[in-house]
C-alpha cells in the first residue's frame, strides 16, 4: 500500500477530490465563490450550469492548473473498499501532494493540448515521457489504436479534422491511466464514430472505478452514466443530488431547460 | 521524474518541433549574416580595426538576432494550450524553463557556428590559434541571453505588441553581458594585453545570477 | 486628509527654500561658477531616483512572495518616481557637463548605469502598459522588476572593469570630495527636500493605484448583480 504521497501502488485505484470553499477571483472578477465539494471515489459527477458558471475554472483548478485565491483543494488517494473518502485521514486514506496528484489527473479541455506540428505518435510519446510511464511504445500503439486514429498516427496534427483532433485530445488524457478524469465538455467536435468510442470508455473507466467530473451543458448522452449531479450558477453551486442519490430529476429539469 | 530528465525530454520536444519546419532557425542565420554584412556597408575597416571592432559588431548580431528568436518559445505554447497540458504533467516548472533554454542555446549556437567563419573571411580576422577560448566566449555569452531571453519570452507572451516587446526588455538587462562578451572576444582578437580570464569570469558569473534568479522565481513564470 | 494637505504644503515650501538656497545661500564655486549650483538638485535626484528603485525592487519581490496588490501598487509608484527623478539626473548631468568640461555625456560607470537604470524602468512601465489582466500584469511586471533590479549592479561592475582596462581622462570628480561647510548644509536641504517632494508623488501614485482597483472592484460588483437579477428575473417568468 502506498505509504509514499508520490507514488501510487497498482492496488489504490480510487482518487477522491475535496474542494473546501474555495474561491477564485480574477482581479475583481468573481469566478468561484466559497464552492465546497466533496467528490467521492468513483463518483460519475455531471457539472451543469450556463456559460460563465465557474464549470472551466472549476475544472481547472482541480486540473492544479491555478491556485484558488482562498480555501482548499485535497486529493486523497483510497484503497478500493474504502469509497467514501475522508480526509481525515483514517487508515486507507494518502493525502495527495500536487506532483503525486498530476501523476493520477487527466483532463480534456476547451484546446486540444497537442501540438500541431507533431504526429500524433509523437504527440503521444511525448507525454508518456513527460507521466514517466513504462514501455513507452506499447502504451503509445495501444492508445493510438484504441482511439481508431492508427492509420493517421505518422501524420501532423495540423492535418488533422476537428473530431480527429479530439479523439488524439481525450487519448492523451487518457494515456497514463489517470484515476480522476476532469471532462470540459469533451465530447465536442467529435463525429459519430468518436462519440460512440468515448461513451464506451468512460462506461469501462466508471467500471473500473475511475472519478470524473464531466461539465456540460448540451444533451449528451454521457449523462447517462452519471451518478451525481452538481448545478452550478454564477460562482456558486445550486443544486447537488449528493453522492449516493438519483441525479436524474436535476439532469431532467437541466435539459429541459437546454 | 527529476528535473533534468524532464528537461531533456522538453528538450527533445523543441528541437523536433524546430527542425521539422526550421523557419525559425534559417530566419535567425540569414537576420545575423544581414546585420554583420550590412556593418561592411556603413564603414570599410582595416584589418586592425575589424580585430578592434569586429568583435562588437558579432555580438550585437547575436544580441538582435536572439532576441527577435526567442519570443517564440513561450508564445508558441498558446496555441491550442500546450503550455498547460506541459504543467498538467508531473514535472517541475523549472524543468519546462530549463529545456527551453537548453532548446535555445542549440538554435543560437548553430547561427553562430555559421556566422562566425562568415565573420572571419569578410572581415579578414583571423581565429586560428584562439577557436577553443572563442567557443567558451561563446558559450557564456550565449547561456546569458538564452537565460534572461527564454525568461522574458515567458513574460511578453502575455502582453501585447510581444515580439517589439522582448527585444525592449532584453537588451538593457543584457548591456553587460555586451560588454564583457565584445571586451573577452577582443582580447583574442587583438593584441593589446589581455584580461581574458577577468572577463570570462564576469560572463559566468553573470550567467549563475540568473539562472539562480529564473529558479526561484520559475513557478510565477510557468503559472496561469 | 489634513495631513496630506499639510505634508504637501510642507513639501512644496521645503523645496522652495531648497531652491532659494542653491542659488543664494550657497557659495559661488571656485572653477565651475554658477552652474555648479545645478549640482545640488543633480545630485538630490540621483539620490531619490536610486532610493525609489529600490523601494520598487523590494516592492516586486514582497508582491510575488505575498502576493498582495499593494504591494504592485508600491511597485508601480516607485517606478514612476524612480523615473521621473532619474530623468531630472539625466538632464541636469549633460547641462552641468558641457559648460564645465566641454562634453555633454560620457560613458563612466555612474553614468552608463544611471541610463540603463533608466532605460530598465521605462522598459518595466511599457510591459505594464501592454498588459490587461491585473494579475498578470503584477506578477510579471514583478519578475520583470526583479530582473532589472540585479543586473544594476552587473551593469556598474561590468562598466568599472572596462575603465580599469580603458583609462579615460578622470572627468566627474567625486562630488562630496572637500566640500565647502555650508554648501554641504545646502546639500542636506536638497536632498531632504527632494525626498518630501519623493514621498508626495510615492503617496499620490500609490492611492492613485488604489483607487483604480476600488472603481475596478466596484465595477464588477455592479455588473454581476445586474446579470444576477437578469437571471433571477428570468427564473421567475419560467
Amino acid at each position: 500500500m502506498a505509504a509514499s504521497s508520490t507514488n501510487l501502488a497498482p492496488a489504490t485505484r480510487s482518487v477522491g477530490l475535496r474542494f473546501e470553499r474555495v474561491e477564485k477571483r480574477f482581479g475583481s472578477l468573481w469566478a468561484l465563490r466559497g464552492v465546497s465539494l466533496q467528490i467521492h471515489a468513483g463518483e460519475f459527477v455531471a457539472l451543469l450550469g450556463p456559460n460563465g458558471a465557474g464549470k472551466t475554472t472549476l475544472l481547472r483548478i482541480a486540473a492544479l492548473l491555478m491556485s484558488p485565491t482562498s480555501g482548499i483543494v485535497q486529493f486523497a488517494a483510497l484503497e478500493p473498499q474504502n469509497s467514501k473518502v475522508t480526509f481525515d485521514g483514517p487508515p486507507g486514506t494518502t493525502e495527495m501532494q500536487p506532483l503525486g496528484a498530476k501523476r493520477v489527473i487527466g483532463m480534456v479541455g476547451h484546446n486540444t493540448l497537442v501540438y500541431d506540428e507533431l504526429t500524433a505518435v509523437e504527440n503521444l510519446t511525448l507525454f508518456a515521457q513527460l507521466y514517466g510511464l513504462d514501455d513507452v511504445a506499447a502504451r503509445v500503439a495501444t492508445s493510438i489504436e484504441a482511439c481508431g486514429l492508427a492509420s493517421r498516427g505518422d501524420s501532423v496534427v495540423r492535418t488533422f479534422s476537428r473530431g480527429m483532433r479530439q479523439r488524439l485530445s481525450i487519448a492523451r488524457a487518457l494515456l497514463h491511466d489517470p484515476r480522476l478524469l476532469l471532462l470540459d465538455e469533451p465530447a465536442a467536435g467529435l463525429d459519430r464514430q468518436g462519440l460512440a468510442w468515448f461513451g464506451a470508455t468512460l462506461e469501462r473507466l466508471r467500471v473500473d472505478g475511475c472519478t470524473v467530473l464531466m461539465s456540460t451543458h448540451a444533451r449528451n448522452e454521457s449523462l447517462d452514466l452519471a451518478t451525481r449531479a452538481v448545478s452550478i450558477a454564477s460562482g456558486r453551486i445550486e443544486q447537488d443530488s449528493g453522492t449516493g442519490g438519483d441525479p436524474r430529476p436535476l439532469l431532467a429539469v437541466l435539459r429541459a431547460e437546454a | 521524474m527529476t528535473t533534468a530528465r524532464a528537461a531533456a525530454i522538453i528538450l527533445a520536444k523543441e528541437l523536433r518541433l524546430e527542425f521539422r519546419t526550421r523557419e525559425l532557425l534559417n530566419a535567425t542565420v540569414i537576420f545575423s549574416l544581414i546585420v554583420v554584412v550590412l556593418f561592411s556597408f556603413a564603414f570599410e575597416p582595416t584589418a586592425a580595426e575589424s580585430r578592434r571592432y569586429g568583435p562588437g559588431l558579432l555580438w550585437i548580431a547575436f544580441l538582435f538576432a536572439g532576441s527577435l528568436m526567442l519570443h517564440p518559445s513561450f508564445s508558441r505554447e498558446q496555441t491550442n494550450s500546450t503550455l498547460d497540458a506541459l504543467r498538467m504533467a508531473p514535472i517541475s516548472s523549472f524543468s519546462i524553463l530549463l529545456g527551453k533554454m537548453l532548446a535555445n542555446f542549440v538554435f543560437l549556437s548553430l547561427a553562430e557556428i555559421v556566422v562566425v567563419p562568415v565573420f572571419s573571411v569578410l572581415y579578414n580576422v583571423s581565429l586560428t590559434g584562439v577557436v577553443a577560448r572563442l567557443i567558451l566566449v561563446l558559450v557564456l555569452g550565449t547561456l546569458g541571453l538564452v537565460i534572461t531571453g527564454t525568461v522574458f519570452s515567458a513574460v511578453s507572451a502575455h502582453a501585447r505588441m510581444r515580439e517589439l516587446l522582448l527585444p525592449i526588455l532584453l537588451l538593457p538587462i543584457l548591456a553587460p553581458l555586451l560588454i564583457a562578451a565584445v571586451e573577452a572576444t577582443a582580447s583574442l582578437l587583438t593584441d593589446e594585453p589581455s584580461h581574458f580570464g577577468t572577463w570570462v569570469a564576469f560572463l559566468a558569473g553573470f550567467d549563475v545570477v540568473f539562472m539562480t534568479v529564473s529558479w526561484l522565481l520559475c513557478d510565477y513564470l510557468v503559472e496561469e | 486628509m489634513k495631513l496630506r494637505f499639510v505634508g504637501t504644503i510642507a513639501a512644496a515650501l521645503l523645496i522652495m527654500f531648497a531652491g532659494y538656497a542653491a542659488l543664494f545661500i550657497a557659495p559661488e564655486e571656485r572653477t565651475m561658477h554658477e552652474i555648479q549650483r545645478i549640482f545640488y538638485f543633480h545630485l538630490a535626484s540621483w539620490i531619490t531616483s536610486f532610493t525609489a528603485f529600490f523601494i520598487a525592487f523590494v516592492a516586486n519581490a514582497a508582491y510575488l512572495a505575498t502576493r498582495r496588490a499593494k504591494w504592485d501598487w508600491l511597485g508601480v509608484a516607485g517606478a514612476e518616481v524612480g523615473v521621473a527623478c532619474c530623468t531630472i539626473g539625466l538632464i541636469t548631468g549633460p547641462l552641468w557637463a558641457r559648460p564645465v568640461w566641454g562634453i555633454w555625456w560620457t560613458w563612466d560607470a555612474r553614468l552608463t548605469t544611471t541610463f540603463i537604470l533608466w532605460l530598465l524602468y521605462i522598459s518595466y512601465l511599457l510591459l505594464r502598459g501592454l498588459i490587461e489582466d491585473p494579475q498578470r500584469r503584477a506578477t510579471l511586471s514583478a519578475i520583470y522588476g526583479v530582473f532589472a533590479f540585479l543586473d544594476v549592479p552587473l551593469v556598474y561592475m561590468a562598466n568599472r572593469l572596462w575603465r580599469t582596462q580603458h583609462p579615460q581622462p578622470v572627468i566627474l570628480g567625486g562630488s562630496g570630495s572637500g566640500l565647502d561647510p555650508v554648501m554641504s548644509k545646502v546639500l542636506l536641504v536638497c536632498v531632504i527636500a527632494s525626498f518630501g517632494v519623493m514621498t508626495l508623488g510615492f503617496l499620490d501614485r500609490y492611492r492613485l493605484e488604489q483607487l483604480r482597483h476600488e472603481c475596478e472592484e466596484l465595477r464588477q460588483e455592479v455588473e454581476s448583480r445586474a446579470i444576477e437579477s437578469q437571471s433571477i428575473s428570468k427564473k421567475g417568468q419560467t
